[in-house]
């Protein structure tokens, strides 16, 4: 025979709100919220308090005045008569674009230092280890500013390459490294120059569907067509062909030595090469060590295994260990992209025009803007790694390990 | 079968001979060699390759250092003996020594003070980073702050005393306290150090004596590595006890705690540390009372250390989800209450596993200590780009003084890794 009976009801007494976990955690919440609600009320209230004092006010109608200071390197048409918020943009422009070339070379950089440390080469072996501890361990803002000084202190001034017999010559004849920058051959496009443009990437296009049609007859019938050549021919043959048909549209504007300065071509500011090769190499260490890790941590059966099954040692590693290894790998390879995008506000040290120059520098001194300037120059940076975090968010969901 | 054999064979040997040495490639450096650096051709290839560029490197620097000059004055004496060769004035570091380590205006009759801080820093960091010392060194861990903060800034002795008294008051406190519960114990002790700090501020003012025994230093004096090294020391240690809370925080079921800390954290991982600084010298100030002058070096300290702690938070909080599940049931089914369970068996297997992390975030954290000679202060990036290379006589000797502060960073960086590594072998409980 079983007795029910309900279980006493509890009448609410003080204590159980520390003592009953039930209630405890709302106590805790509770004191939670009046802390937070009294910092906030501290912390605004002599906010407001100061600005009162100093005659300030919050408000961005700032960003519509004249900036009134020139930008050496930029994306985008502007000038000192331009505004706050559109020298801003050109920092924006300039953070992406530093962000981005140094996220390509830095991947370079870092795969190759990665791999070398896994070749069975004693030396290699022993030099990329050397590289990797070397950029590590000094802070990136020195390896910046000593890649500044070798643009600016070390290479030639452009006086040099003048005369019969220059001290300094371009590099195959189309580079300039000089004390003021990189010039660099720029292209022309001339008429017709966008139907050779079209054909290159009509033919990287059929690139990709060649090689998607060749393994889907290999899956399908087995028959096993040639990949490499193919690729090759259709990715080059038909933008050459096109080229000359067109009757050579694309030409190269090649700089050149004219009174004090190189004319033509385009030039590539010390600081933006500073801050582009620094964090390239200062993060490709980084990324070095992920790539080891990431193919390290396929386990050696794999390998083994593909051999078994008679594969050949490249389609080991291509079919095999990446599909593995890049699962470890790519979720640190973004979050050093994000590093190398938080890093480059940096730029402030070498002079190179990116939005924390721009905005949050002369922007900031001229107006005095302080708060507006630093939420702003927050923002900016808070969108980008939430943007990045998304991205690695959806890869790491296509990529999850299915397990049943 | 074998008997017939037997009989047939007329010799067989009955011991086996000795195996003949392997031959003279198979051995020794030879081998070595063979198996190491030249095992294809395209091995062999980027073996070369590989002398090469170590042979550039080499031959770019060795005479440059070799021929170093490390007495003269100035850079334009320097370039007089040299007399064209190749060679380093590293008498930039002999004669500007001191203001690399100690930045430019810190009293040069103290430097005694920071050295001894720095010499008993070592003493206090023995204990928590090797464990086969005396505990009882533990008693100098707990007292170094406050000796240190007297000896750097000096002033009045009384400061660091009130400070410490209230860190004894709430010890005491939670020893009470804390059998009843944890709670009661941790909010005790907050609310009596407090206490005693509040006291304590009103009285010093009015007991302070003119002449302290140690002369006050301001802290926009200090500069140089030294001022690298108190912001990495600080901010390092204040920020991993901060880093616990705010993953204990994320994890936690109350919804409010919670969010605070996931909102705090994926702020400030979300925003370069310039930024923050940014904050610290332009923008903090607006938020204090205006009678408050907080100096920039205590600014810069809440931030760096409220962004370290942030990355450490998140360090901690992979360390908690790679424990197992049934470490956190069988806490409960021990009948442990949350406080309980977290110190005794949660945080000490957590925080092995966050040990490498926690490193790599303390390393990183050194090394953006350089950031702050952009907001102004002279540490030793900012006394290498202002004051000395600004002066007549050292302008122009970049790579002494860069490789100096470089040098410097890869010692420090470089320790700090290896001894991650001996630490984590050292606590390696797993039998692999």
């Amino acid at each position: 025979m079983t007795t029910l009976t309900d279980p006493p009801q509890e009448s609410f007494r003080l204590s159980m709100l520390i003592n009953d976990t039930r209630y405890r955690s709302l106590t805790f919440q509770a004191i939670a919220a009046i802390v937070l609600a009294l910092a906030i009320w501290y912390l605004g209230n002599n906010l407001l308090q100061n600005l009162r004092a100093a005659g300030l006010n919050i408000a961005y109608d700032f960003l519509g005045d004249p900036a009134g200071y020139d930008i050496n390197q930029r994306l985008i048409e502007y000038d000192s008569r331009s505004s706050h918020a559109r020298a801003a943009i050109v920092g924006i422009l300039n953070t992406l674009l530093v962000a981005f070339l140094a996220c390509v070379t830095a991947t370079v950089f870092g795969v190759i230092a990665g791999v070398l440390r896994l070749s069975n080469n004693w030396l290699v072996r022993k030099l990329m280890s050397f590289y990797v501890e070397i950029f590590r361990n000094i802070p990136v803002l020195i390896w910046i500013i000593i890649i500044f000084t070798i643009m600016t202190a070390v290479m030639p001034a452009p006086r040099a390459f003048r005369g019969d017999e220059p001290e300094a010559s371009m590099l195959l004849g189309l580079f300039a490294f000089t004390n003021r920058g990189v010039y660099i051959p720029a292209p022309v496009w001339g008429p017709g120059s966008m139907v050779v443009v079209a054909t290159f990437i009509a033919s990287i296009i059929g690139v990709i569907g060649y090689r998607r049609y060749a393994t889907k007859l290999l899956y399908d019938t087995g028959k096993l067509l040639p990949m490499g050549w193919p690729s090759l021919a259709i990715f080059f043959l038909p933008t050459i062909l096109m080229f000359y048909i067109m009757g050579r549209p694309i030409g190269l504007d090649i700089p050149e030595l004219g009174g004090f300065n190189f004319r033509g071509g385009i030039q590539v500011g010390a600081p933006l090469i500073a801050l582009w090769f620094a964090l390239s190499i200062y993060t490709g260490a980084f990324i070095a060590e992920n790539v080891r890790a990431g193919i390290q941590a396929v386990s050696k059966g794999q390998t083994e295994a593909a051999s078994a099954l008679g594969l050949r040692p490249g389609r080991v590693m291509n079919l095999v260990v990446l599909p593995q290894a890049l699962r470890v790998i790519i979720p640190p390879l973004i979050s050093q992209y994000l590093n190398i995008t938080k890093n480059s506000s940096l730029a402030i040290a070498v002079g190179y025009a990116d939005i924390t120059a721009t905005l949050g520098g002369i922007t900031l001194n001229q107006t005095g803007r302080a708060i507006e300037c630093v939420l702003l120059l927050m923002l900016f940076y808070l969108t980008i790694s939430l943007l990045i975090s998304a991205v690695m968010n959806v890869y790491n969901n296509a990529v999850k390990l299915k397990e049943r | 079968m074998s008997d017939t054999h037997a009989h047939s064979v007329a010799f067989v040997r009955t011991s086996e001979i000795p195996a003949a040495p392997p031959p003279y490639a198979a051995t020794g450096p030879v081998k070595w060699m063979r198996e190491n650096l030249f095992a294809t051709p395209a091995n062999g290839l980027l073996t070369i390759a590989a002398l090469y560029v170590i042979w550039v490197v080499l031959a770019g620097t060795m005479p440059w250092i070799a021929n170093g000059i490390w007495n003269t004055e100035s850079l334009a004496q320097c370039r007089e003996v040299l007399d064209g060769a190749v060679g380093a004035c590293f008498s930039v570091l002999t004669e500007r020594w001191n203001q690399l380590l100690f930045g430019f205006k810190y009293p040069p009759e103290y430097y005694w003070r920071p050295m001894l801080a720095l010499l008993l820093f070592f003493v206090a960091a023995a204990p928590v980073l090797f464990f086969d010392l005396p505990r009882k060194l533990l008693i100098v861990t707990a007292l170094f702050p406050f000796a240190a903060y007297w000896l750097i800034w000096g002033g009045t002795i009384l400061t660091p005393l009130v400070a410490l008294a209230g860190f004894a008051a709430g010890a005491a406190v939670y020893q009470r306290l804390v059998a009843g519960s944890f709670a009661m114990g941790f909010f005790g002790a907050i609310i009596a150090a407090f206490i005693v700090w509040t006291v304590g501020g009103w009285l010093i003012p009015a007991s302070a004596s003119q002449n302290a025994l140690l002369g006050a230093v301001p802290s926009r004096d200090l500069g140089g590595f030294m001022l690298n090294m108190m912001l990495g020391v600080t901010c390092v240690s204040l920020s991993v006890p901060l880093g616990i809370a705010l993953a204990l925080g994320r994890q936690s079921n109350m919804p409010l705690i919670k969010w605070i800390c996931v909102i705090f954290i994926e702020f400030i991982r979300g925003v370069p540390l310039i930024t923050l600084l940014f904050v610290a010298s332009v923008m903090l100030s607006y938020f204090f009372p205006p009678e408050s002058t907080l100096d920039l070096f205590l600014r810069v300290v809440i931030m760096i250390t409220m962004f370290s702690s942030a990355y450490i938070a998140e360090v901690i909080r992979g360390g908690l989800a790679a424990l197992p599940k049934g470490q956190y049931e069988a806490a409960d089914s021990l009948g442990l209450d949350y406080a309980q369970a977290m110190r005794l068996i949660i945080l000490p297997q957590a925080l092995k596993i966050s040990i490498p992390g926690i490193v790599n975030i303390a390393v990183g954290l050194f090394k953006d200590t350089t950031l702050v000679s952009v907001i102004g202060m002279f540490d030793i990036v900012g006394m290498i780009r202002g004051p000395i290379l600004a002066s007549t006589e050292w302008n122009g000797v970049y790579w002494e003084l860069l490789g100096f502060a470089s040098v410097l960073f890869f010692i420090v960086c470089y320790g700090i890794s290896q001894y991650s590594q001996w630490l984590e072998r050292r606590l390696a409980t797993d039998h692999r």
